[in-house]
C-alpha cells in the first residue's frame, strides 16, 4: 500500500512538471497549430521573473511579505510571459500562419535570441524593457473609444510608448541600483530559494512527501482548473474554440480572429511562465533551463492528441507514472522473485536515463497504432 | 609543414608586435626582447561558459604575473607572452577547429584549453596529427595518455580513490553501503567503475547507482531509489555534473535525505564556486575531495586568492580547476626556459621532472605527462568553504587506473620510447 502510494505520488509529480510545462503549448501547438520553439525560453522568462521577485522581496519595504513572493511571482511571470508572447505573435508568428516550418526555424531563432537576451543584458533592464512593453501594448487600448476612432491616435499611440519606454528606463535604473545582484549582466545559473514555509516535508497517510512538489502539484491544478473554466464557460473561449475548428466561419461570423490569436497565443505564453515559476523550485534558473523542457512538452502533447487538454493532462500523468515505474523498478518490489531474465531486464531499465529511452520506445510504438494521440480532435475540421 | 608553421609564427609575432595592443597581452612596464604568443582555448559562451570563463581569468592573470616578473627568458632574450583568446563555444568540434586555428594560422608554441573529457577528446587528434601541444587543466577520468597533451588535473586515484577510503574508513557513516549518482556521460561511469571495483576491495556493497542524462533535472525517481537502497543512511557518491547538482541537492534536502538523519554525499564536481551558486545550506555537512581548496592555510594559497580577487573582483573565488590551469602556466614557462627554445620536442623533454611550488603545495611533473599532486578531503561549511579534515601526502598520477578492470598493470611513459602510452607493469 505504501509503495503503490509512493509510486503513485512520484509518479504524479513528475507528471505534473511535464503537464504545467506542456499546458501552455497544448494551447498554442493544440489549438492554433503553431510549433514554437520558444516554448522552453518563455518558460525560462516565467524562472528569471521568480527570481527577480524574490531579490525584489528581500528589499527593507516588502520584507515583511518575502513569504508569499512565491504566490505573487506566478502571476508576475504570467504576466511577463504572457507580454512577451504577445509581442512574438504580433511580430513573428502573425505573418507565418499556415506555414510551420517557417514559423518553427522562425521561433527557434527566438529561442536563441531570447537566451542570449538573458546572458548579456542586465536582470533590471530586462525588468525594465518588460515593463515598457506592458505599458507601450496597453495603455493604448485603455483610452476612451473617442480618442481610439479620431485620426490622431496614431500620436497618442506613439506618445504612449514615449511613456512607457521613459517608465522602462526609470525602474531598471531603480531596480539596478537598489539590487546589486540585478544590475550586471552574467550567464551564471541563479537560484531560487523557496521560502521557509516550503520547504521539508509533510506526513500524509505514513508517508513523507516534499512540500515543494506538493506546491507543483497545486499549480498545476490550479492552471488546468482555470484554463478548462476559460476555454469552456467564457465568452473569449468560446470565439477560441470557434475559430480553432473553423477560422473562416467564425471570421464571417463577426469574431476577430486577430484578437483570438493575440489572446490565445498570450495565455499559452503566459502559461509557459507559469511553468517556469514551478521548475525555479526543482533546479537551478539559467538561460538553458526551458530548452531541457522542450522535447518533453511536445511529447506530451503529441501523445495526448493535439488540440485536446484531457489528452495532454492524462499523458503526463502516464509519462510520470511510467518514469517512475521503470526508473526506479518498481515491478521488482512488486514481483519479487521474478525469473532471472526478466529482472535483468528490469534492472537495466531501472536508470534515469534507460527509464527515459523505454519511455521514449514505448511512445514511438504507441503511435505506430494511434498516430493521432490519446485523444484525437473529433467532428469536422477545416485543415489548413 | 614544421618550417611554414615557424614561418607563420614569426610573422604572427611581428605582426602583433606591431598592433601589441589590439588583443591586451596585458600592458606592463619593463622592455622585452621580444614576444611568444601562446593560445589560450576556452569556451566564452554556451553552457560552459560559466565554469570555463574563470580558467581564462586565471590563466590571464598568470600570464600578466609572468611579464610583470620579465616574462619568459629563453636562449639569454626576454619574452613577453601575448595570448589569443579563442571562444571553443561548448561545442566540441569547434574546439577542434579552432585548435586547427590557433595552431596553423597564428602558430602558437602551445595551447592552454579545454574543461569537459569530449572537448579533449575531440582536439586529441588535431594536436597529435600535428604534434603541437596542448596543456588541459581539469580533474577527469584519466585512461588516457597522449604525448601531446599535458594534464595537469587530477587522475582518479588523486581524487575519488582516497575519497572513497575516507568516506569507507573514517566519514561518520564509515562501515556504510554506498549508492552512485552521476550525470550520463563518460567521466561519471568510468570514475563509479573505478570507485565500485574499490568499494568491493575494502569490503564494502555498492547497493545501487543511477545515471541522469545531461540536461535532466528530475531526479524523483533516483530519491526513491536512494530511500530504498539506503532507508537507514549511507554513503553517496556524486558526480553530477553543473546545474543538475543544484536540483539534486534542493530535491533529496527536501526528501529529507540529510547529513542528520544519516546520509552523507561525497562530491567529486563541486568547488567553491559551484557552492556559493548551489547555495551552502544544501550542502552543509557534506564533502568534497579536492588537490587545491581555497582555505589551504598557506601563503603560496592564500597569495593566489588574493591576487586573484584583486584583479578580478573581491567577490571571485578560487577553486581546484583554476589552480590547475595556474600551474600549468607556470610550468609551461619553466619547461621552455630550461628547454632554452619554443620547440615542441625540446619542450616536451624539459617538461617532465618540472617542479612547482604551486598554491597547494610542491607539484611535479610525472614521466606520464600527469602532475604528482597532494589530495585533501574537506567537509562543506556554512561559510560556503571547506573545512579540511585531511591531507595526504603527495601522490602520484595513475594515467591507467590500477582499479578500473580494463588498464589495472599497464601504466605510461613518455621519457622512455620502448614504453611510450601504454606498457604492461
Amino acid at each position: 500500500m505504501e509503495l503503490l502510494l509512493d509510486s503513485l505520488f512520484n509518479g504524479v509529480a513528475i507528471g505534473s512538471v511535464l503537464l504545467v510545462a506542456a499546458l501552455g503549448l497544448a494551447i498554442v501547438f493544440g489549438l492554433m497549430g503553431v510549433i514554437n520553439l520558444a516554448h522552453g525560453e518563455l518558460m525560462m522568462l516565467g524562472a528569471y521573473t521568480t527570481y527577480v521577485t524574490q531579490l525584489i522581496f528581500k528589499l527593507p519595504i516588502l520584507k515583511p511579505f518575502y513569504n508569499s513572493y512565491i504566490i505573487v511571482s506566478i502571476f508576475l511571470a504570467f504576466i511577463v510571459s504572457g507580454v512577451v508572447g504577445i509581442l512574438l505573435e504580433k511580430t513573428i508568428i502573425r505573418k507565418l500562419y499556415g506555414s510551420p516550418l517557417e514559423t518553427l526555424l522562425a521561433t527557434w531563432g527566438v529561442s536563441l535570441i531570447l537566451q542570449q537576451f538573458v546572458r548579456s543584458v542586465p536582470l533590471a533592464y530586462g525588468t525594465g524593457l518588460v515593463i515598457s512593453l506592458l505599458i507601450g501594448l496597453f495603455l493604448p487600448t485603455t483610452f476612451p473609444s473617442k480618442i481610439k476612432e479620431s485620426i490622431n491616435f496614431k500620436y497618442f499611440k506613439f506618445s504612449s510608448w514615449i511613456f512607457a519606454a521613459l517608465t522602462g528606463v526609470l525602474t531598471g535604473s531603480v531596480i539596478s541600483s537598489s539590487v546589486s545582484k540585478l544590475s550586471r549582466a552574467s550567464a551564471r545559473n541563479v537560484d531560487v530559494t523557496a521560502p521557509s514555509w516550503m520547504r521539508g516535508q509533510v506526513e500524509i497517510i505514513g508517508t513523507a512527501f516534499p512540500k515543494t512538489r506538493l506546491m507543483i502539484i497545486v499549480i498545476t491544478l490550479i492552471s488546468v482548473i482555470a484554463i478548462t473554466l476559460f476555454l469552456n464557460q467564457s465568452a473569449w473561449g468560446m470565439r477560441i474554440r470557434a475559430v480553432t475548428q473553423n477560422r473562416q466561419m467564425s471570421d464571417c461570423l463577426g469574431i476577430s480572429t486577430e484578437k483570438v490569436d493575440i489572446i490565445t497565443f498570450g495565455i499559452g505564453s503566459g502559461l509557459a511562465g507559469v511553468a517556469g515559476v514551478a521548475v525555479s523550485l526543482l533546479g537551478s534558473v539559467g538561460p538553458n533551463v526551458g530548452g531541457n523542457y522542450i522535447v518533453g512538452c511536445f511529447m506530451v502533447v503529441v501523445l495526448g492528441g493535439v488540440g485536446n487538454l484531457l489528452g495532454t493532462v492524462l499523458a503526463s500523468f502516464g509519462i510520470g507514472i511510467m518514469t517512475d515505474l521503470i526508473g526506479a523498478g518498481r515491478f521488482l518490489s512488486i514481483w519479487p522473485d521474478m525469473p532471472l531474465p526478466l529482472s535483468n531486464t528490469i534492472n537495466f531499465f531501472a536508470t534515469t536515463s534507460m527509464a527515459r529511452v523505454m519511455i521514449f520506445a514505448l511512445i514511438v510504438i504507441f503511435l505506430q497504432f494511434k498516430p493521432t494521440g490519446l485523444f484525437p480532435q473529433k467532428g469536422r475540421m477545416v485543415e489548413n | 609543414m614544421r618550417i611554414s608553421r615557424r614561418i607563420l609564427a614569426g610573422l604572427a609575432t611581428a605582426s602583433l608586435a606591431v598592433t601589441a595592443t589590439s588583443c591586451g597581452g596585458g600592458g606592463t612596464s619593463g622592455s622585452f626582447d621580444d614576444t611568444v604568443t601562446v593560445g589560450i582555448l576556452h569556451s566564452l559562451s554556451g553552457t560552459m561558459a560559466i565554469s570555463e570563463s574563470t580558467l581564462v581569468d586565471t590563466e590571464k592573470m598568470a600570464i600578466e604575473e609572468i611579464n610583470a616578473a620579465g616574462g619568459v627568458t629563453v636562449g639569454g632574450k626576454s619574452y613577453k607572452i601575448e595570448y589569443i583568446v579563442e571562444d571553443g563555444a561548448s561545442d566540441w568540434p569547434t574546439f577542434a577547429e579552432k585548435s586547427k586555428k590557433l595552431i596553423d594560422q597564428d602558430g602558437v608554441p602551445v595551447v592552454f584549453g579545454g574543461w569537459t573529457s569530449a572537448s579533449r577528446k575531440a582536439m586529441l587528434p588535431v594536436y597529435e596529427s600535428k604534434d603541437a601541444f596542448l596543456y588541459y587543466p581539469i580533474q577527469y577520468e584519466a585512461q588516457e595518455c597522449s604525448n601531446n597533451i599535458f594534464y595537469t588535473g587530477a587522475t582518479p586515484n588523486q581524487q575519488s580513490e582516497p575519497a572513497t577510503d575516507f568516506m569507507y574508513k573514517r566519514s561518520p557513516a564509515a562501515g556504510g553501503d554506498f549508492f552512485l549518482v552521476g550525470s550520463d556521460y563518460v567521466f561519471p561511469r568510468t570514475s563509479n567503475t573505478i570507485t565500485k571495483a574499490q568499494v568491493k576491495q575494502l569490503g564494502g556493497k555498492v547497493v545501487g547507482e543511477d545515471y541522469l542524462p545531461l540536461g535532466n533535472t528530475e531526479v524523483a525517481p533516483i530519491i526513491s531509489k536512494i530511500k530504498k537502497a539506503l532507508p537507514e543512511g549511507g554513503i553517496i557518491i556524486n558526480t553530477l555534473n553543473g546545474d543538475q547538482n543544484v536540483a539534486f541537492f534542493k530535491q533529496i534536502q527536501d526528501a529529507g535525505i540529510t547529513p542528520s538523519s544519516g546520509y552523507y554525499v561525497m562530491n567529486y564536481s563541486i568547488a567553491e564556486e559551484e557552492i556559493s551558486t548551489i547555495g551552502p545550506e544544501f550542502l552543509e555537512g557534506h564533502y568534497g575531495a579536492w588537490n587545491y581548496m581555497m582555505s589551504i592555510d598557506t601563503p603560496a594559497s592564500k597569495k593566489f586568492a588574493a591576487s586573484f580577487k584583486k584583479r578580478w573582483g573581491a567577490d571571485r573565488v578560487v577553486a581546484d580547476p583554476q589552480e590547475s590551469a595556474y600551474n600549468m602556466v607556470y610550468l609551461w614557462k619553466q619547461a621552455v626556459e630550461d628547454a632554452g627554445t619554443f620547440d615542441d620536442n625540446a619542450v616536451r623533454e624539459a617538461l617532465v621532472g618540472q617542479k612547482f611550488d604551486a598554491p597547494q603545495g610542491p607539484v611535479e611533473v610525472m614521466p606520464n605527462h600527469h602532475l604528482s599532486q597532494t589530495v585533501r578531503i574537506g567537509e562543506i561549511n556554512a561559510e560556503g568553504g571547506f573545512t579540511i579534515l585531511e591531507e595526504t601526502g603527495v601522490v602520484l598520477p595513475q594515467a591507467w587506473n590500477q582499479k578500473h578492470p580494463s588498464s589495472k598493470g599497464f601504466a605510461c611513459d613518455w621519457t622512455d620510447p620502448s614504453k611510450g602510452e601504454k606498457y604492461k607493469l
